[in-house]
Parts: C-alpha cells; sequence; structure tokens
C-alpha cells in the first residue's frame, strides 16, 4: 500500500522556536523604529514648539499625512514605489523607515506637549540662573517635559510594537508573519494566533511594567 | 551699579515703560511700589534681558544688557531673580535645584555644588531639607529655595518680583524675614512689592510707579511720609 502523501503536519516544538525567533524580529524592528522615530519626532517637536508660522506650513502638515494615512497603505506604497526612484531596499529596511516616520509623526506631538507642559516661567526662572537656551532645553525642559508627557509616549511605543505587525505584508517574517506561516502548514489557528498573542504580550507587558514603575517614582 | 536710562517697553501697541531714569548703587536696597500693571515687574525683566526692551539702555556694571554683544548668560550670574512663583524644579531635590546652575553654568564639581548648595540652604533656614523634593516643601519654602538658588551663582544683585505675593499670608513672614537678612548682609537689592512695612522699614529708597512712569523716588519717610505726588498718595491710602 502506497504511504498518503501528507500536506499538513501538526504542531511540533520546533514551531515554537520558529515563533521566538521571529518574536525577536518584531522586537528588533520595533526597537530601532521606537528609538529612531523618537529622536527624530522629538527634534520635530521641538521644530513645531519653535518654528511658529514656518514649523506650522510646512512640517506639520507632512506629519499629518503620515499619521492619518493606514500605516499599511504607506508600506505597500513606499515598498513598491521606492524602487522607481532608485531605492532598493529590502522588506526589513522599508519597514524600520516606514515605522521610523510614522513613530517621529506621532511623537512629534507628544514632544511638543512636553516642551509646552514646562511652561514659560519655569524656563524663564532657569535662564535667569544663567542657564544658555540649550541648558535649560537639556537639563530642565527635557526632564520636566519628558517626565509630563512620559505615559502617552509609553503608549505610542507600545502601538507602534503592534502595529509592526504590519510589516509582515512585506515578506518580513516577524511574529505575525511567521504565524501565517505556520498556520498554512498546521492548518492550527486557534493555537498558533493565541501563541502570538502570548509572545506579543510577553513583549509587552514588561514595558509596561517598568514604566508604571518609573511614573510612582517620579510621583513621590 | 545698575543703571538705566530713558527706559522704553512695549508690549505690541502697550506702552509699557514711557522713559525710565533710574540708578541703584552697590549695597542699596530699592523698593518699587505701584498698582498691578504700572510695569514695576517688566522693569525686572529688562534690567536681567529676560524682556529686550524698544528703545534707552540698561547697563549693569558698565556692561550694556541688550547691546548685541554681550553675553546675557555671563551677566544674569551677577543678576539673582526671585519670582512671583518659585518655579522650583520638581524633578529635584532641594540641594539639586540649588546646585544645578553653579555645576552646569559655572563648570563646579558635583561635590563642590553640593556643597555650595548646602551652605546656601542652611543660609535660608532649610539645612533640613536638603533632600526633599519641592511637592513636600511649603510655598514659603520652595520661595527660599528659589531664594537659595539664585544665590548659589554669587550674584551681586538680587531682583526680587513680588516674591511674597503668591503665598498663603502666614507665609509671608518667613520669606520677609530671608529678604531682611540678604538686605543686613549687604545685598544690593531691587524689591518689587506689595508688602509696604517691608518696602518702608528695609528699603533705603523707594520708587513709585505708575502707568509706565516711575512718578516718585526717595527715602522712605519721603515716601510714606510726606509724598509730592498726588498718584502716590492716593495709591498708598488704598493700599493701608
Amino acid at each position: 500500500m502506497e504511504p498518503t502523501l501528507k500536506f499538513f503536519s501538526g504542531f511540533a516544538p520546533n514551531d515554537l522556536w520558529f515563533m521566538g525567533e521571529a518574536a525577536l524580529r518584531t522586537l528588533w524592528i520595533s526597537v530601532l523604529s521606537i528609538s529612531l522615530g523618537t529622536v527624530l519626532g522629538t527634534l520635530f517637536g521641538w521644530m513645531l514648539y519653535e518654528g511658529r508660522r514656518a514649523a506650522t506650513l510646512t512640517l506639520a502638515p507632512v506629519l499629518d499625512v503620515f499619521r492619518s494615512v493606514p500605516l499599511i497603505i504607506q508600506l505597500v506604497l513606499f515598498y513598491n514605489f521606492a524602487p522607481i526612484v532608485g531605492l532598493n531596499l529590502d522588506p526589513f529596511a522599508s519597514g524600520t523607515v516606514i515605522l521610523t516616520v510614522y513613530t517621529a509623526a506621532l511623537v512629534a506631538n507628544v514632544a511638543r506637549g512636553g516642551i509646552e507642559a514646562v511652561g514659560a516661567p519655569m524656563r524663564r526662572a532657569a535662564r535667569s540662573l544663567g542657564l544658555s537656551y540649550w541648558q535649560d532645553l537639556r537639563h530642565v525642559v527635557l526632564p520636566i517635559g519628558g517626565r509630563a508627557v512620559f505615559p502617552s509616549w509609553v503608549g505610542v511605543a507600545l502601538g507602534v510594537m503592534k502595529d509592526s505587525a504590519l510589516v509582515s505584508v512585506l515578506g518580513y517574517v516577524e511574529l505575525l508573519k511567521a504565524s501565517q506561516i505556520l498556520i498554512t502548514r498546521t492548518q492550527e489557528p486557534f493555537l498558533i494566533l493565541a501563541l502570538a498573542g502570548a509572545f506579543y504580550f510577553a513583549l509587552s507587558y514588561p514595558v509596561s511594567r517598568y514604566a508604571t514603575h518609573l511614573e510612582n517614582r517620579w510621583a513621590q | 551699579m545698575i543703571s538705566i536710562r530713558d527706559l522704553h517697553k512695549y508690549f505690541g501697541a502697550l506702552h509699557v515703560l514711557k522713559g525710565i531714569d533710574l540708578d541703584v548703587q552697590k549695597g542699596e536696597v530699592l523698593s518699587v511700589i505701584g498698582a498691578s500693571g504700572s510695569g514695576k515687574s517688566t522693569l525686572l525683566y529688562c534690567i536681567n534681558g529676560l524682556e529686550a526692551i524698544q528703545d534707552g539702555a540698561v547697563t549693569v556694571d558698565g556692561t550694556d544688557v541688550h547691546a548685541k554683544g554681550t553675553d546675557i548668560n555671563k551677566l544674569r550670574q551677577k543678576l539673582g531673580m526671585v519670582f512671583q512663583q518659585w518655579n522650583s524644579f520638581p524633578h529635584l531635590t532641594a540641594l539639586e535645584n540649588v546646585a544645578l546652575a553653579p555645576r552646569i553654568v559655572k563648570g563646579k564639581s558635583k561635590a563642590e555644588a553640593r556643597e555650595i548648595a548646602a551652605k546656601q540652604l542652611q543660609h535660608v533656614g532649610l539645612g533640613e531639607k536638603l533632600d526633599v523634593y519641592p511637592g513636600a516643601l511649603s510655598g514659603g519654602q520652595q520661595q527660599r529655595l528659589a531664594i537659595a538658588r539664585a544665590l548659589a551663582m554669587e550674584p551681586e544683585y538680587m531682583l526680587f518680583d513680588e516674591a511674597t505675593s503668591a503665598l498663603d499670608p502666614e507665609l509671608v513672614g518667613e520669606v520677609l524675614d530671608t529678604m531682611r537678612l540678604l538686605a543686613d548682609e549687604g545685598m544690593t537689592m531691587i524689591c518689587v512689592t506689595h508688602e509696604m512695612g517691608f518696602a518702608r522699614d528695609v528699603s533705603d529708597r523707594v520708587a513709585f510707579f505708575h502707568q509706565g512712569v516711575m512718578e516718585e523716588i526717595g527715602p522712605p519717610a519721603q515716601i510714606f511720609g510726606d509724598a509730592r505726588s498726588e498718584h502716590t498718595r492716593k495709591f498708598l491710602a488704598n493700599v493701608r
């Protein structure tokens, strides 16, 4: 008797390893995009705060576009049209670029809010002590404003981490893409999506716990 | 010496200071009184360059505050300022609040800056509160913290902008006592104030501002006892 050809095979311990690796890729692209995006977004936020009319007319509309257009559309457009202008980026690089700009667009408003939260009287007091504009920004505005908007920033960061799942449409094998591959092979969507969810939770939860811990420490 | 010549300040179309001439000598305590909106706080902001001026000149020990080439950050180290709102840095302890500027502006070492800060906090009676965050201090204590913070830069002049106006009445005394202490030590002070008792007892001279003009300036006895200007007499009759 001929052995039947098997198209599907069940979930194996090895697959957990495969998902773990994919989770690390999710973590890597998220950490990279959130870090770069936060630096860039803080710069944009400062420009929006200081630049007044010039920034309001130029930077603000651009950021609005990135904030308003669904991320999946940005990813597909960028990945497919970048080669036309000579940019041959792999899925990881394309994903990182778009996630970074997307993070920056969200962080810009957070950062501007942080600077506004410090207030003119506090900054005048700092300047009256002889602090230069940049010393005031570094030693007074950054720590005070940063703490004021830290919860909003954590929200943005966790959101971007979850949104990084969309990079799967470009073929980058992060957590969601890995899950889709496994589902196709094992035909066990329930189990695998639950596992993927657990991985995302395991990535987010420590961050949000640590954030709460910091906020409590600052609140004393 | 602080020397102000024909100082004009506008906020948009609003003419806030209309040609002020004033000299303040080393060691002098000058109180500036007058109704809200008379331009007295703005005068202080113009002295340390926190506000630009439209005409005239302010010089501090011969340095033009508003000249293009002036290193304003350096000049401000000479001019301590205390505001109506104390503006403590909430993320730093009392000691760190005071040590910040000596450390980053003057480049003192961390240990040196902390030593200066501890000394100044002792000076204003906060020696017990070195490691306390401002949130746990009363308004009066925070205002004394602000005074210590300014003193830590070893200024030659102190500018007080209604330093007691935002305080609960029972906390005003401790801040005024600290200001008296500084005056007794020979600090040069310009105090914009609504505390007439302080102005009378502590100042060498009192200036009365009315609608952007310095109506009258003279020793406290003259201003409080024998004011020449009708506006001054009217103002003093109302605040008492």
